[in-house]
């Protein structure tokens, strides 16, 4: 599993407060039964007509494409459980995300998936759309050891809880391998917590 | 933290150690599982060589998917068809527990937890669906997680988590006459908007909460999460108990009063520390209706919808203009005007046999309007056949709406039940995002089930205090 501490690559704002995972991914792609074709699907349904021709969305815009850093407002990615959203986003390209503040389940997602979403303030959300809106070549570098983001001539202040900064700069996001660390641990706990049978508590 | 709470006792029980991290290591004492968001967890256990380690702390059913007209197999969808074979195997690779349509059981997740006596109050209960948070209503700590985070849940019953902080959400006084659980959900997520609640835990409670039944409990736990709160919760009482009293999984013989004895002790003290607490009063509450894509763009049902000019934040200005368009509804027209083409009763907000009940009694000597597509899903196997013993499905259909079989149905169309086009619905499920209801044009309106029957009826979203329940013709 690698450490994620510096990402570095262009952005693409996508404006606007409350954009949930129905959006980000519509509910009949999640009739796949794997992760592996949602690179294709996300904001489908804010990109294509129903006759599949494009709409006007920063995803379908050439100067975007092969960005990595999505900018959004806030609560992105409230609503649904749905992985499947930050798995259309990664797949598409996306490797970290800043924005105002995110749907909590969705951010939590994101760190399993070793991708960063890190939140700024309103304003400095709005000058980085602005940047990413009128130079679309232009870098952003997310540097979660400074929890700033540079681009352009700005270098804005992001947050994050810090276990999930850890997780990435210690390259644990993955936390399978962690948890089964401490099996002893885990079998004297399920012997002292209520068990969905009813079973008497030792 | 909130010390004293019960969110804070229930996390301390079941916290395991720390992590590198500076995570918790939190133990998971029931996991819900179902056949959308677990695939490719399973799939990552075989890829890893991993087992399922507790399986008797594992069950799993199926709803999303499910068509509720037939289910004949093989499904008429073969996406669908091969969604089901994966769930069947790998609940049987895995040795979980799988209620599928021959046992009888299958339901909505969150329906069917409660309704057999698996979510017990001091839990910690995880499911890859955020509405988790229904299970809030027995006094556990209960939230939705992603598929990587059910993988983790599979292979070690733990999550990696940091806890939240806790809000009291207290709503003291007597809700009137015609207002429901569903409206108190709405409300509270109107007052404290669809983001009021990221980083909380919501603790419900005030005499509203107190006198509530477990079914509204849950409608209002459900959709604590559409307010931004991961997690809501009622602290549990004699109500609680009595629900769970000889249900299938409930503790038996003299484990019941043990375990009552325990379930008490989880309750938050009464000089708890919360991290905030808002009060609200009942007597402001009204029959609520959302007209917006967001559940907190909502009025009461005798208001007008808002004006988007005098609205000052100007992110909040610009989710309100999208609903307009969206929507295509205008600025000052009444809420009750409002004309519909669907209407859909079920869910896991409201899928539940008082929703049903509700929704008859509505229904019962009247007819569906002209034009309406009107249909009932019941939340589980057992909530229909409970409802059919009472003779619901004769009102329902005698009154022109479609009785079908369990299922999540419209509340998220990844069925056959979908709306067309731009129709509009009158719905008692839990979103009205954009696209929700399977048409990327499709309008949704939130409402109680009650609310429901009565849009049907007229046609158009309705007050339902002007129906009696003992079936008036006039409308």
């Amino acid at each position: 599993m690698s450490k994620v501490i510096q990402i570095k690559g262009r952005g693409v704002p996508v404006i606007g407060d409350d954009i949930d995972t129905d959006r980000i991914i519509p509910a009949r792609y999640l009739k796949e039964i794997t992760f592996s074709r949602m690179g294709q699907y996300p904001f489908y349904d804010e990109r294509f007509t129903a006759e599949g021709s494009m709409k006007d969305h920063p995803f379908n815009k050439p100067e975007y494409q092969g960005a990595s850093i999505l900018v959004a407002n806030s609560n992105f990615g409230c609503g649904s459980s749905r992985e499947h959203a930050p798995q259309a986003l990664v797949r598409w390209g996306i490797r970290a995300i800043v924005a105002e503040s995110f749907g909590e389940i969705f951010a939590g997602n994101c760190a399993m998936l070793g991708t960063p979403a890190v939140t700024a303030s309103k304003s400095d959300v709005a000058a980085l759309q602005a940047l990413a809106s009128e130079k679309p070549g232009a870098d952003f570098i997310i540097d979660l050891e400074a929890m700033v983001v540079r681009a352009g001539s700005m270098t804005v202040h992001v947050t994050m809880p810090g276990s999930r900064r850890n997780s990435l700069i210690q390259g644990t996001w993955d936390s399978t391998a962690l948890l089964l660390a401490n099996a002893a641990l885990v079998t004297a706990a399920a012997a002292r917590l209520p068990h969905p049978s009813g079973r008497p508590l030792a | 933290m909130a010390a004293g709470t019960l969110y804070n006792k229930v996390w301390d029980s079941h916290a395991v150690t720390t992590l590198p991290t500076g995570q918790t290591q939190l133990f998971i004492g029931l996991h819900l599982v179902h056949e959308v968001t677990s695939p490719q967890a399973f799939d990552m256990l075989r890829e890893r060589g991993l087992r399922v380690v507790y399986p008797d702390r594992t069950f799993a059913t199926m709803d999303h998917i499910v068509p509720t007209k037939s289910q004949k197999r093989p499904f008429a969808d073969g996406e669908a068809e091969m969604m089901m074979k994966a769930i069947e195997r790998n609940t049987k690779d895995f040795g979980v527990s799988f209620f599928d349509f021959a046992s009888g059981r299958q339901g909505i997740v969150h329906i069917i937890g409660p309704e057999l006596g698996l979510t017990q109050p001091g839990m910690t209960i995880a499911c890859g669906d955020s509405h988790t948070s229904t299970h809030g209503a027995f006094g556990t700590l209960a939230f939705g997680i992603g598929t990587s985070q059910v993988r983790d849940v599979l292979a070690t019953q733990c999550l990696a988590m940091d806890p939240m902080k806790v809000r009291r959400v207290e709503i003291g006084g007597r809700l009137k006459p015609g207002v429901t659980p569903k409206d108190v959900a709405l409300f509270i997520i109107n007052r404290l908007g669809v983001k009021g609640g990221i980083g909380f835990a919501y603790e419900y409670a005030g005499q509203v909460f107190d006198e509530m039944s477990m079914e509204g409990r849950m409608t209002v736990c459900n959709m604590a999460i559409e307010g931004g709160a991961r997690v809501g919760y009622v602290n549990p009482d004699e109500t609680t108990f009595a629900f769970l009293k000889g249900r299938e999984h409930a503790p038996k013989g003299a484990d019941w009063e043990k375990a009552v004895t325990r379930w008490k002790t989880v309750a938050s003290e009464k000089d708890a520390a919360y991290d905030d607490i808002v009060k609200f009063d009942a007597g402001d509450i009204e029959p609520m209706v959302t007209w917006g894509v967001t559940p907190g763009q909502s009025v009461g049902i005798l208001q007008s919808l808002p004006d988007p000019e005098a609205i000052h934040d100007e992110g909040e200005k610009q989710s309100t203009l999208l609903a307009y368009r969206h929507m295509k509804l205008t600025p000052g027209q009444r809420a009750r005007d409002i004309r519909i083409d669907v209407a859909f009763v079920g869910s896991c907000t409201n899928g539940r046999l008082s929703d049903l009940r509700a929704a008859a009694a509505i229904a019962k000597g009247r007819r569906v309007a002209p034009g309406v597509q009107a249909f009932v899903v019941p939340g589980s196997m057992r909530v229909r056949r409970e409802a059919m013993a009472e003779g619901l499905d004769k009102v329902f259909t005698e009154a022109g709406f479609e009785w079908r079989e369990a299922g999540c149905s419209m509340c998220l169309a990844m069925n056959p039940d979908q709306l067309k086009g731009d129709q509009i619905s009158a719905s008692s499920s839990n979103r009205n995002f954009i696209g929700r209801q399977g048409s990327p044009t499709g309008r949704t309106l939130l409402m109680s089930p009650a609310m429901v029957a009565a849009a049907a009826i007229a046609g158009h979203v309705t007050d339902v205090r002007e129906f009696s329940s003992t079936g008036a013709s006039h409308v």
